[in-house]
């Protein structure tokens, strides 16, 4: 069957912004631009609105459907930090099809076995039962023998490396930026340079070893200047970050809300400023939701007992479009960290409206005005630390291999 | 600026003087709202001394004392104030609690609530945990110590220390000494003491400094003996027993060498110096006997005895709006 989307603003990463029709025959994009309508195709008026690559969410920590559904999220890369963790074929493979029909799981594998960061896990075995990457998980590789082994394992094997990058002998107990705030309240707090001092070695490794290596996020200015500067050099990094780490700063602990009780933590003001400009200037690649949805049973709890995370799923379009709206980035670009950049981090061919490319789709209004509640959202839980914010842009309808969800 | 140290509040009729449900901190408090409750506690500490006839005006209320860190000098001294003044104590010890059980903080709380308690002591060892339960409970809480954060009733007990021993508060220069990084009590002093307009010195080495200090109003120092120029109140904190060998000092033997109040450091602080300490105390280690037993200098016993009144003042007036006392209802 075809369909074709007239009246369309056409939004891909890689040809721009532009007004038109898009066919879809079975699971692929067929034609797109100024297209004729073939006869019998069933006719879809998009009114204008947006027609966009569905979302690739680059890291998440639950199969959440319903929020990802909502979130305009056709794909996911998800986190080795499950239960049990993702190193072994068999989970691996459960864990790919977990998401059907509606999702699709792309496993990111654990570097190494149990995530303990001590011996190797089967890169090559769980990539072939279905693993796009692997990651060091919510935790950083501390001894770098082993950081250096994984890197060029995973280079052998075609894996991009997806790290969590804190030293973790700074962060070691730490729920906070140390800071004034983190002072005032008496929380264990790491310097924001923990970040930073990870990401050099870690560089240092990539110049050495060549793998390829995604910062899944990046959140300080010493950081992005250290990620600036060997892309600058050909290196083959990535990185990536949440909207809180752009919106929100360490203030937002006062009164110790649980729900901003992030990792990384929120930083500095100084440092958010820096996160805005390195999405503007293009060092940040992905913009992702790091979707981890916690129940009051995690959170309602004093802030050094309660778990880190956040609901990220279907608030992450609405602060992508914002982001525009506030000329951080163009459209097109949004869509590049939606859509494409995370999508070549899991080596898959998606992410653009290219004539050929899966039909995974989301039609969004960019301008929808609605109210997050954590009360009301369709994640498994209402962690958000933006509740009672409003905002404008959602998903209206979701394709997925060409399949209205 | 100037702060006169008794409170002009005391003039304005009724809740207004402290319009606050809980404490659960100094953070927050006018300096009016401060000198109030430190006004308060001086008659108790009259009435405390001249043993007579007890004033109940808290009889029949049930006092809750939970406390969810083990605690011996302040549990003693809010069973104490709290019975002073007539009321119904009860102690709860998490040790031998539900908590240990896996049961929620806020399980705690709810349930402490609906046993109708119509004031909550808690200290527990999370920062913000105070609070979260004083967002579930419909009594007064107050926080007897909450992790790294505040600990009110002891820097109201210091402030009203410094006050009786030296006249005033403001423009005091003020050493406080030791662990801050960790210190709930450095903290609620730090607050207490510049909204009431003193000089705050803070002293630690780095590794026990928290970060961006200064950004609280204090000036921080890592060499005591420089910060002990011209000080008119030291007060010392204690070093925590899991904190002495190798986490964050070297050893007992050399914090003491380069932070141990004793009598020969004392003399760089001006003449007649007070020195506190919120005890239990280290001896040889943060003080000297010597130092701590001088009956001239030392007031921690006394701090001791203004914790009572503190804490009955507190109690006292925490309790006014629920009791219905004219002008508070």
């Amino acid at each position: 069957m075809t369909r074709a989307f007239v009246n369309a603003t056409l939004v891909c990463p890689n040809s721009g912004v532009s007004t038109g029709t898009l066919l879809v025959e079975g699971d692929r994009i067929a034609a797109v631009g100024d297209v004729v309508v073939p006869e019998g195709a069933e006719r879809i008026d998009v009114r204008g609105k947006l027609l966009a690559p569905g979302i690739v969410d680059l890291g998440v920590f639950a199969v959440d459907p319903a929020a990802f559904r909502a979130g305009g999220i056709v794909r996911v890369g998800l986190m080795p930090d499950q239960s049990p963790v993702l190193d072994d074929p068999g989970i691996v493979e459960r864990a790919a099809k977990a998401g059907k029909p509606d999702l699709w799981i792309h496993p990111i594998a654990a570097a190494t076995r149990g995530l303990l960061g001590t011996d190797l896990a089967e890169m090559a075995i769980n990539a072939g039962a279905g693993a796009r990457a692997v990651a060091t998980g919510r935790r950083w590789i501390g001894d770098s023998g082993v950081m250096r082994k994984v890197l060029r394992y995973a280079r052998d094997c075609g894996l991009t490396v997806i790290a969590h990058a804190e030293d973790g002998g700074l962060t070691d107990g730490a729920v906070a930026t140390a800071g004034e705030t983190a002072t005032r309240l008496g929380l264990p707090a790491a310097p924001s340079m923990a970040e930073a001092l990870a990401i050099a070695r870690d560089l240092m490794l990539v110049e050495e070893t060549g793998a390829a290596l995604h910062f899944r996020q990046v959140t300080t200015a010493a950081s992005f200047d250290l990620v600036r500067r060997a892309k600058a050099r050909g290196l083959p990094v990535t990185c990536g970050i949440t909207p809180a780490h752009l919106l929100l700063s360490e203030n937002t602990l006062n009164d110790y809300r649980t729900f901003a009780h992030l990792s990384p933590p929120l930083r500095s003001e100084s440092d958010r400023q820096a996160a805005l400009a390195a999405v503007r200037d293009g060092t940040v690649d992905v913009l992702c939701s790091g979707h981890d949805p916690r129940g009051p049973e995690q959170k309602r709890l004093p802030f050094t007992d309660s778990s880190e995370g956040m609901a990220g799923a279907e608030t992450l379009l609405a602060f992508g479009l914002g982001l525009v709206r506030d000329e951080v980035l163009s459209l097109d670009r949004l869509f590049a960290l939606l859509a494409v950049n995370p999508a070549r981090v899991l080596g898959i061919d998606t992410g653009t409206l290219a004539a050929g490319s899966p039909a995974d789709l989301v039609i969004a209004d960019a301008d929808a005005p609605w109210l997050i509640s954590a009360e009301r959202m369709a994640a498994k839980a209402g962690n958000t630390p933006f509740d009672g914010l409003p905002v404008q842009g959602k998903a209206l309808k979701v394709m997925k291999g060409g399949r209205f969800l | 600026m100037h702060i006169s140290d008794h409170s002009p509040a005391a003039q304005i009729p009724g809740g207004a003087v402290f319009p606050h449900r809980h404490l659960t901190g100094i953070e927050g408090l006018q300096p009016h709202e401060i000198l109030f409750l430190l006004d308060e506690a001086e008659q108790w500490v009259e009435a405390n001394r001249s043993r007579a006839p007890g004033d109940r005006r808290l009889d029949g209320i049930t006092q809750i004392n939970a406390f969810f860190e083990n605690s011996t000098r302040t549990l003693l001294s809010f069973e104490i104030a709290g019975k002073r003044l007539g009321a119904d104590v009860v102690n709860m010890h998490a040790a031998q609690s539900s908590v240990k059980k896996g049961e929620t903080l806020i399980d705690t709380a709810v349930t402490l609530n609906a046993m109708r308690a119509d004031v909550i002591v808690i200290r527990h060892s999370a920062s913000g945990a105070v609070k979260l339960i004083a967002g579930k409970v419909d009594c007064p809480v107050l926080n007897a110590g909450d992790g790294w954060h505040e600990h009110p009733t002891q820097a109201l007990l210091d402030a009203l220390t410094i006050r009786r021993r030296t006249g005033a508060i403001a423009h005091r220069k003020v050493v406080i000494c030791g662990d801050i990084l960790h210190s709930r009590v450095a903290r609620s002093n730090i607050l207490a003491l510049t909204t009431l307009a003193a000089e705050v010195r803070v002293v630690a080495p780095s590794t026990l400094m928290p970060a961006e200090i200064e950004r609280m109003g204090v000036t921080p120092f890592t060499d005591f003996d420089a910060a002990l120029e011209g000080a008119e109140v030291v007060m010392m904190l204690r070093l925590q027993n899991e904190r002495m060998n190798g986490g964050f000092i070297p050893s007992t033997r050399e914090y003491h060498m380069r932070y141990g109040l004793t009598s020969e450091r004392l003399k760089r602080a001006a003449p007649g110096a007070l020195v506190m300490h919120p005890g239990p105390m280290n001896r040889g280690v943060e003080i000297t006997s010597e130092v701590a037993d001088d009956l001239e200098r030392s007031a921690i016993t006394e701090q001791v005895e203004m914790g009572v009144a503190v804490r009955m003042a507190c109690l006292d007036v925490l309790t006014r709006r629920s009791l219905g006392v004219e002008g508070w209802a």
